[in-house]
């Protein structure tokens, strides 16, 4: 079963293509991130799967629903990008509305902006907010009667370290009660390994789909490879190793992922002269650049 | 539904009262109407009228200027403001329609002009009671009438106000638009109306057309249908003439229609609004 089916969706604006033939599914309980840069069509996906915009071509469907249907709306809970508020108004009277809206009692929202950490701020208005409070209420509405999706437009721009950890902690026991989670981002970094699938969407074309191992595998990326020499070897290290950069006392190389072997064994042939080594896989951020590039 | 709608009005109205709408409406409105109750009481005797009843001749030109203009500050924000902060398309992702957004919010602003209303015109008529005694209440039905009619024409300039939001989408650009509305319709279009009747010289243009276009401005058809409806305001306007030469269901029917016209562009200028 899957709670969001895309396929083949297209979205044009007069002459320009946002978003070109891009397949999705994602099943109940598991958490996909949509990566791409400003402009790569996630904006306009998430949009089209809320029922807010017309696709061109293609189709969507919410638990077999049509996008914006009533049964839909009622599934679905969104975080827009960079929500504000009205500033006048308080946290609690703000969420109070948005649980009468979705026809629920307005008594949950203490509860609701205690889970978000907010309980201290709820009586405070929003025009007093920063920017991560801001966010907490807009996570704070998305998360009102558990719903089967939510979708995520950017929830984690604005937040310090550890409210992005709290809010990760967040989502996990939501997947765990079966909500299908679709978040997007800019940056792979932002989204960790908390994901269980990365798609990853570059000029309204989707490039990668796949668990981050997968996708580590797909960029065939280097991975850096770090000696540090025991006192007074180094020329004898460097010897075994002419194609390695000397840069103080360690010596840095790259090694494909398919020769790490090959590398050890080197390593083990001089294990006297080596007093210790690291091997360094590429950073999300590498492998999120070379693959929207390649793609491109 | 009605569930969403009266949360909507209750939000709405929350948001009127933090932004001082309702304070500064009200003060404007008592402000003016004790100034015309006071000033607009000299020519009582001359001309046979009771005092209420030449307040409210005078209480009618406030309406039309007055309402139409705190009706379109009022509503000018109502749907670009949620634009701008990005709460639109949250709300129309939620089992919430634009129908019952636009009625929320209308509802909410026409509470705020019918308190102002209602304070406004109720000081002025206890400042006639408070010169004349009970001999003031004869122009207590004149008064009612105005006050209903008014709450009319700010419902027409509120869903106006609307409409110009969902058409220009910035509220900066709503509030410049929602000037120049109030000059062209309260103000721009009698003068032109004049000119154009100097210029015919009572010819078939102000005989014919003229009378249908007087009734067609929703401001206008406040002013007739009040002077029109009562002796004694039309005598104490100097207007009972003109006024009176056109059927009272006229403008009556004129301002109906309007409400229900612009509640109308509203809903479709919201519709087009793309997210």
């Amino acid at each position: 079963m899957t709670m969001l089916h895309i396929s083949s969706l297209t979205k044009r604006y007069g002459g320009q293509i946002a978003l070109d033939g891009v397949d999705l599914t994602i099943a109940p309980g598991e958490r996909v991130a949509l990566l791409g840069h400003n402009g790569a069509g996630k904006s306009t996906l998430m949009k089209m799967a809320l029922g807010l915009l017309p696709p061109s071509s293609g189709n969507i469907t919410i638990a077999g629903h049509a996008p914006g249907s009533r049964t839909a709306r009622d599934l679905t809970a969104y975080l827009p990008e960079n929500i504000a508020f009205h500033p006048t108004l308080t946290g609690r009277e703000q969420i109070r509305h948005f649980l009468r809206l979705r026809g629920r009692l307005a008594a949950e929202a203490d509860g609701l902006l205690a889970k978000v950490g907010l309980a201290d701020a709820a009586r405070r208005r929003i025009g007093t907010y920063s920017k991560g409070m801001r966010q907490r209420v807009g996570l704070a509405q998305a998360l009102i009667g558990g719903p089967a999706l939510m979708v995520l437009d950017e929830p984690t721009s604005g937040l310090d370290p550890v409210s992005r950890r709290e809010f990760y902690a967040l989502l996990d026991e939501l997947a765990t009660r079966g909500t299908a989670i679709l978040m997007s981002s800019h940056a792979l970094s932002e989204v960790e390994v908390r994901t269980d699938r990365i798609a990853i969407l570059s000029k309204g074309r989707k490039v990668a789909d796949g668990s981050l191992s997968v996708l580590r595998n797909d960029a065939a990326l280097p991975l850096t490879v770090q000696l540090r020499p025991r006192q007074g070897f180094t020329a004898q290290v460097a010897a075994a190793f002419p194609e390695a950069k000397q840069v103080g006392d360690i010596l840095t190389m790259t090694c494909a992922q398919t020769d790490k072997l090959g590398i050890l064994t080197r390593i083990t042939a001089v294990r006297d002269t080596i007093q210790d080594f690291d091997f360094l896989p590429p950073s999300l951020d590498d492998i999120y650049v070379q693959i929207s590039q390649s793609a491109a | 539904m009605l569930l969403r709608i009266l949360s909507t009005f209750h939000i709405e109205f929350a948001i009127a009262l933090r932004n001082r709408w309702l304070s500064i409406a009200v003060v404007m409105m008592v402000l003016f109407s004790l100034v015309l109750a006071i000033a607009g009481s000299a020519p009582t005797g001359a001309l046979g009228a009771d005092r209420l009843s030449v307040t409210v001749a005078s209480l009618t030109s406030l309406s039309v200027y007055l309402v139409p203009l705190m009706a379109l500050v009022i509503s000018f924000d109502a749907i670009a403001g949620e634009i701008e902060r990005g709460t639109l398309p949250l709300y129309l992702a939620y089992p919430v329609s634009r129908g019952e957004l636009l009625v929320g919010k209308l509802a909410a602003q026409s509470v705020l002009i019918i308190i102002a209303v209602c304070l406004g015109y109720g000081a002025a008529a206890l400042v006639a009671l408070w010169f004349s005694g009970w001999g003031a209440m004869d122009g207590m039905a004149a008064l009612l009438r105005l006050v209903w009619t008014s709450v009319l024409l700010g419902a027409v300039f509120l869903s106006l106000g609307q409409m110009i939001s969902g058409l220009s989408r910035r509220p900066s650009a709503a509030a410049g638009m929602a000037i120049g509305l109030w000059l062209v319709a309260v103000v721009l279009y009698d003068l032109g109306l004049l000119a154009a009747i100097v210029a015919d010289d009572g010819g078939a243009f102000t005989t014919r057309v003229f009378p249908w276009l007087l009734v067609a401005n929703p401001a206008d058809a406040l002013r007739i249908y009040n002077l029109a409806a009562s002796d004694a305001v039309g005598a104490a306007s100097g207007l009972a003439g003109a006024a009176q030469s056109i059927a009272l269901w006229k403008p009556l029917a004129s301002l109906l229609i309007w409400v229900v016209l612009a509640a109308g562009l509203a809903r479709f200028a919201f519709g087009r609004v793309k997210l």
